[in-house]
């Protein structure tokens, strides 16, 4: 035990100069902050768009749905991208994967060191995002303080989550070129289109839906939205679970998708090694 | 003189040259995808999830509004918008492939090739360094063509986007003068690469949602002059990037210029031509030259080969 949280405290702090240190702090909070409000941005400006043509009315209630959701997935793209990308960076940029592979340490645990710097500035980037909302866009969230624990739990365990799936992306991308870009891009996708995160369930297909209430982080979204925003009144057709259920809903996940994420990594590990691809670089 | 001397001095020889540097740097990305053909996958197809997102929020807006109103007229014009706004959406996502290339596979490539140990190889090929970026930047329209299409069949088959070309050779001018404006900037954004790591790479990843943003991927980029005090600012410092005149213009000419009554657009057609035409011009002398000099700079400094800065 001790040996994995040594190396998780080092991965994590390795983790947080390669993220941060090419350049001065106040500039890496610039640089931490601009992306997402940007991409906050490309929604308000699509709501604004919308609502200027003619026969179009303001929907503020929309609005907020889609902002709250779009705050909380930049914790999606960043760990998830903080985790895949490990294995290619170590690999295929600095080319160190087979000194740290040969190390005695837990490589998953030195993963999920690595990514912890992104969940910290993820978690900043959100906050920043959420209150510029309300200040500057009047995005509706009313949060009381009895709702702080449970929305605390949840985030705790929809992170886990993340980490879990972006474990497994991991463990496939010991075997694939490199992809580090579509992934980042893709797969953060699936979840953008399918849990709810801008829009309510009910404007997917009907097999869209069923894909969405297949994923946990959908329920994340939406306990997330109800906690932080109970007055915006969208439903988003998941009204029929309790903030109890939601919860345990995750927490069996989280669980489910730790053991999945180590099943699918030993066998990325596995397969990587017999067919001599741990070191392998693909540049073109 | 040598008759090696004589040779490079040769112009027809050096066209020759630089041509096969051409073919030579694009070859690897054609060859080596198609021999990964997992990038398929990877690169076209899974980044079409995050178009359909926009696509959805379009569709929900335009749902929510259309459950308000009884009005045919109204319903007819929600209708009609959101439409026009979905297949702005789909070309975007086209115009998207294209910026993310230039971003990763043009600018930040020769960060790539420092690291791995190739740069000083190109350093000492007698070739010119544009027709080392030229091969790039052909090897990787090719390869981003494949995401480029396919964003285009999904938004006609699966979302129903109808495009009306009145003239298709406008539409091929606009495009291509587009593509070379915007190769043009990456190629100038390659020599950053020469002196710079990864604070460059982080340029890199910083030119993604801002450039979405304020060059109007995801909207029609008029939208922002209409949004008082900030909105004329970002969209004037968007049109720095050749996208947002490129994009403008496709619309146009794929939508009809009375899409959204006429009021999304910065220009006419043939305006946006004439701007994009001027700025791939000036992108590609200001890059032949900024790599001169910064190849300069990075050799003074002793930063041309240092990897992992």
């Amino acid at each position: 035990m001790n040996t994995f949280w040594r190396t998780f405290k080092v991965a994590a702090w390795l983790g947080w100069e390669m993220d941060s240190n090419w350049t001065e702090p106040w500039l890496f909070i610039v640089y931490s902050v601009v992306k997402p409000v940007a991409g906050a941005f490309i929604l308000v400006l699509m709501y604004t768009v919308f609502a200027f043509l003619p026969g179009n009315r303001q929907d503020l209630a929309a609005f907020s749905y889609m902002y709250v959701g779009n705050s909380f997935f930049i914790f999606v793209g960043s760990v998830l991208f903080g985790t895949f990308q490990v294995i290619q960076s170590d690999r295929e940029w600095y080319q160190t994967i087979r000194y740290v592979y040969m190390a005695p340490i837990s490589y998953y645990v030195y993963i999920v060191g690595r990514a912890a710097s992104k969940v910290v500035v993820a978690a900043f980037a959100v906050l920043i995002t959420l209150v510029f909302g309300v200040v500057f866009l009047n995005v509706q969230i009313h949060m009381t303080l009895g709702s702080v624990p449970l929305f605390l739990v949840s985030t705790a365990l929809g992170l886990a989550v993340l980490l879990a799936i972006g474990i497994c992306l991991g463990g496939v991308s010991f075997l694939t070129a490199k992809h580090t870009h579509g992934l980042a891009e893709g797969i953060p996708g699936i979840f953008y289109v399918f849990c709810g995160v801008l829009f309510p369930l009910s404007v997917l297909p009907v097999w869209g839906q069923a894909v969405g209430r297949a994923i946990p982080l959908t329920y994340w979204f939406d306990i997330t939205r109800r906690l932080l925003a109970p007055t915006i009144g969208v439903d988003s057709t998941l009204v029929g679970y309790s903030d109890l259920t939601i919860l345990l809903l995750l927490f069996v996940s989280s669980i489910a998708f730790f053991g999945l994420s180590v099943l699918i990594f030993k066998a990325g590990e596995y397969f990587a090694r017999k067919a001599g691809k741990i070191d392998m670089t693909t540049s073109y | 003189m040598k008759p090696a001397t004589v040779r490079r001095a040769d112009l027809r020889y050096r066209i020759g040259l630089n041509l096969r540097a051409v073919v030579g740097r694009s070859y690897p990305r054609i060859v080596g995808a198609n021999r990964e053909p997992s990038w398929i996958f990877f690169e076209a197809l899974l980044p079409l999830l995050g178009i359909a997102a926009y696509v959805f929020i379009y569709q929900s807006f335009g749902a929510r509004a259309l459950a308000a109103t009884t009005d045919p007229a109204k319903i007819a014009a929600i209708q009609a918008n959101t439409n026009a706004l979905i297949a702005s959406v789909v070309l975007g996502g086209t115009m998207v492939a294209f910026w993310l290339n230039v971003l990763w596979s043009m600018a930040s490539q020769l960060y790539w090739e420092k690291e791995i140990g190739n740069l000083q190889l190109y350093m000492m090929a007698p070739m010119n360094r544009m027709a080392l970026l030229g091969g790039m930047a052909v090897g990787g329209m090719v390869m981003t063509s494949m995401r480029a299409v396919s964003t285009l069949i999904a938004g006609i088959f699966v979302f129903g986007v109808l495009f009306q070309v009145a003239d298709p050779l406008m539409l091929l001018a606009v495009f291509f003068v587009a593509l070379t404006a915007l190769y043009g900037l990456g190629m100038m954004f390659a020599s950053l690469y020469l002196l710079w790591g990864r604070e460059a790479w982080n340029l890199s990843a910083l030119m993604e949602e801002p450039i979405f943003f304020s060059s109007g991927f995801y909207f029609p980029v008029g939208g922002l002059f209409k949004v008082p005090g900030w909105g004329p600012v970002v969209g004037i410092l968007g049109s720095f990037v050749p996208a947002t005149f490129g994009l403008d213009a496709l619309r146009q000419l794929t939508l009809g210029t009375t899409a959204f009554g006429g009021q999304l657009w910065i220009f006419d057609v043939r305006t946006e031509l004439y701007i994009l035409l001027f700025m791939a011009v000036l992108f590609l002398i200001l890059a032949r030259y900024s790599l001169a000099y910064l190849e300069t700079l990075a050799k003074r400094e002793g930063k041309l080969t240092s990897r992992h800065q």
